[in-house]
């Protein structure tokens, strides 16, 4: 019944701050967004990219490659850091976050639907943030189950009694947990930077791989760049750090307690930039 | 006089893309009832609609409707209903998913969304193919879907671009008698059209477009008065038409007379209608003529269009 009165209040003109339909409204945006965004005919290229390292992982439980390190089974946390590192984070996540939350209101121009929104009776500002937790939720829940997924197949085909003892007794859960919070962490930063460009930008492949370009090459860039960079405070959390190679500049990776609140705030901004720029937006389809 | 909470108001709006003029210098205050907004293809009818609903921008004014400015979509679309003229839908949803979603975003719980969607269709007549993809829908279909959703919140203006757009005649006479409805209920109803019978027949007043600028407004009549350059042509049907056009022309305001190809009725072309009417009243009076009808011939929309615009404006 609440719903109602607040809409007639603001149908009246005289509600000027109401959290709880503010929330309604985020939770209809929300509801709206998930199914396009898992069901959709784009969805499709993120499951492939989420199947990405599972492919080679599933051929890697049914062959052991040659090689050493391979039948050590304390090398398949480093193995693993590597993976994640270069194909789950700086690819895979990347990638995928930039297809989910470009999408989210450039698809919307190009299909020429955006307009519905912008006809409705919500603030600008909620639409981004109902957006903004769609595309966040969409990317955490197939990205952290591609991370979890990954790391068990690497385990378990391999070396199944040692892998049980050492992800219900040893170091394996708190790895597995913390791979999933970096993973988290980087939906959180690379989203919102790729919802913005999918704002500003009319072409945002463009702007996607000068990031992807910065972020490769943040081991040679000097101390102060590495921090312009999000990629530099996620390897800061890696449980198992993995050398970036003999060009690599060295930093000292930044204390959890600095990284983690340092991305959260970077990427508050850059949320109160796209609902600037969103609250500012005209509808001209034919010039989009 | 209505006061500014009951109108829509333009002040010294004008709207440029890049260099090119969308609308200039529009002033307009709009009160309730049906406006047709009437003009040729890049008139500026959509840009001022667009306008109105804060899907443009002004480059400069301001735009207030019901006292609401176009920047508060939040406030703004408790009381305006939009049906554009983008063909286009979210993908994969029902009508009745496409009316209720768009309720829910509004911020009306469930339970009223439905109710509300449902009272939508039934007024467009859709309930039976509501729960069909509207990707299926005719472009008719189409065109009510959106119509209903523009409607499903009960909006106190409700703007509608092209609305009559690819509509068979019987839904068309539907939609128009829907039209008059809202408005004897109160309603603003902002109407573009090509259609200047159906205009005409609909509106209580219409804006004149043309090249982005206002060449007319109000209603259709009292702008065909004050076009004080294109006499006012009348047909009179009577039985001595050759014997009113000698008396006629005595008149100093008449410019023209000319019989009807079937020797049964006048044309007449006078500066001032008023004046010739009661000439007109007193032959009669004098048995100097009998009467069938007496009917202005130029006194419609697409005349006035003719007359205003150049062109004849288009009919379908």
């Amino acid at each position: 019944m609440s719903s109602a009165i607040d809409v007639a209040q603001a149908r009246s003109g005289k509600m000027p701050l109401h959290w709880g339909l503010w929330l309604r409204q985020i939770a209809a945006i929300f509801r709206l967004e998930i199914e396009k965004n898992f069901l959709s005919r784009r969805s499709i290229l993120i499951y492939l990219i989420a199947l990405l390292p599972i492919f080679p992982l599933a051929l890697l439980a049914l062959v052991t490659p040659p090689g050493n390190e391979w039948r050590d089974f304390n090398q398949y946390s480093v193995i693993y850091s590597i993976i994640y590192n270069a194909l789950i984070l700086r690819t895979l996540i990347f990638f995928g976050s930039a297809w989910i939350f470009m999408n989210l209101f450039r698809g919307e121009l190009v299909d020429r639907s955006l307009h519905y929104y912008f006809l409705s009776a919500v603030r600008r500002e909620v639409l981004v943030v109902g957006k903004y937790i769609s595309g966040l939720a969409t990317s955490i829940i197939l990205f952290t189950t591609t991370t979890v997924v990954a790391l068990l197949l690497l385990y378990f085909p391999h070396f199944y009694s040692q892998s049980a003892r050492y992800f219900t007794e040893g170091r394996g859960l708190s790895q597995l947990l913390t791979y999933a919070g970096i993973t988290v962490l980087a939906c959180v930063g690379y989203g919102a930077f790729f919802l913005v460009v999918g704002l500003f930008v009319r072409n945002p492949i463009i702007p996607a791989l000068l990031l992807y370009g910065w972020e490769w090459l943040n081991f040679l860039l000097p101390p102060l760049l590495k921090k312009i960079s999000v990629i530099h405070y996620l390897n800061s959390l890696v449980p198992v750090p993995v050398s970036e190679g003999a060009f690599a500049v060295v930093a000292d990776p930044t204390p959890a307690w600095i990284a983690i609140p340092s991305m959260v705030i970077v990427t508050l901004l850059v949320l109160i930039l796209a609902a600037y720029r969103i609250r500012h937006m005209e509808i001209r389809y034919g010039s989009d | 006089m209505s006061s500014p909470d009951q109108l829509i108001i333009f002040d010294n709006v004008s709207k440029f893309y890049g260099e090119i003029l969308g609308v200039n210098r529009v002033n307009l205050q709009i009160a309730p009832g049906i406006t047709s907004l009437v003009g040729p293809n890049g008139a500026g009818k959509s840009t001022l609609m667009n306008l109105m609903t804060g899907l443009l921008r002004p480059t400069r004014g301001s735009i207030t409707l019901l006292g609401i400015p176009t920047d508060q979509p939040e406030r703004l679309f408790r009381k305006v209903g939009y049906c554009t003229q983008f063909d286009s839908f979210p993908k994969g949803v029902t009508g009745r998913e496409f009316i209720n979603s768009f309720l829910l975003v509004h911020g009306f719980n469930g339970k009223r969304a439905n109710e509300l969607s449902h009272v939508a269709l039934e007024r467009v007549s859709l309930v039976e193919a509501a729960d069909r993809k509207v990707a299926g829908y005719s472009k008719g279909m189409r065109q009510r879907i959106r119509l209903a959703q523009s409607i499903a919140h009960e909006p106190a203006i409700l703007i509608l671009d092209e609305p009559l757009n690819g509509l068979d005649p019987m839904v068309r006479a539907e939609t128009i008698a829907l039209f008059r409805k809202l408005a004897s209920e109160g309603l603003h109803l902002i109407i573009s059209s090509h259609i200047l019978h159906e205009v005409d027949m609909m509106s209580d007043r219409v804006v004149l477009l043309n090249n982005g600028y206002i060449v007319a407004e109000g209603n259709i009549h009292g702008v065909r008065d004050e076009m004080e350059e294109h006499p006012m042509q009348i047909l009179i049907r009577c039985d001595q038409p050759g014997k009113l056009a000698a008396y006629v022309f005595e008149q100093n305001h008449v410019v023209e007379a000319r019989l009807h190809d079937d020797r049964r009725g006048l044309f007449v072309k006078t500066r001032d209608a008023d004046r010739f009417y009661l000439m007109l009243n007193r032959a009669v009076a004098a048995g100097e003529v009998n009467v069938e009808s007496v009917a202005p011939v130029d006194d419609d929309l697409s005349a006035v269009y003719q007359y205003l615009i150049g062109t004849s404006g288009g009919s379908a």
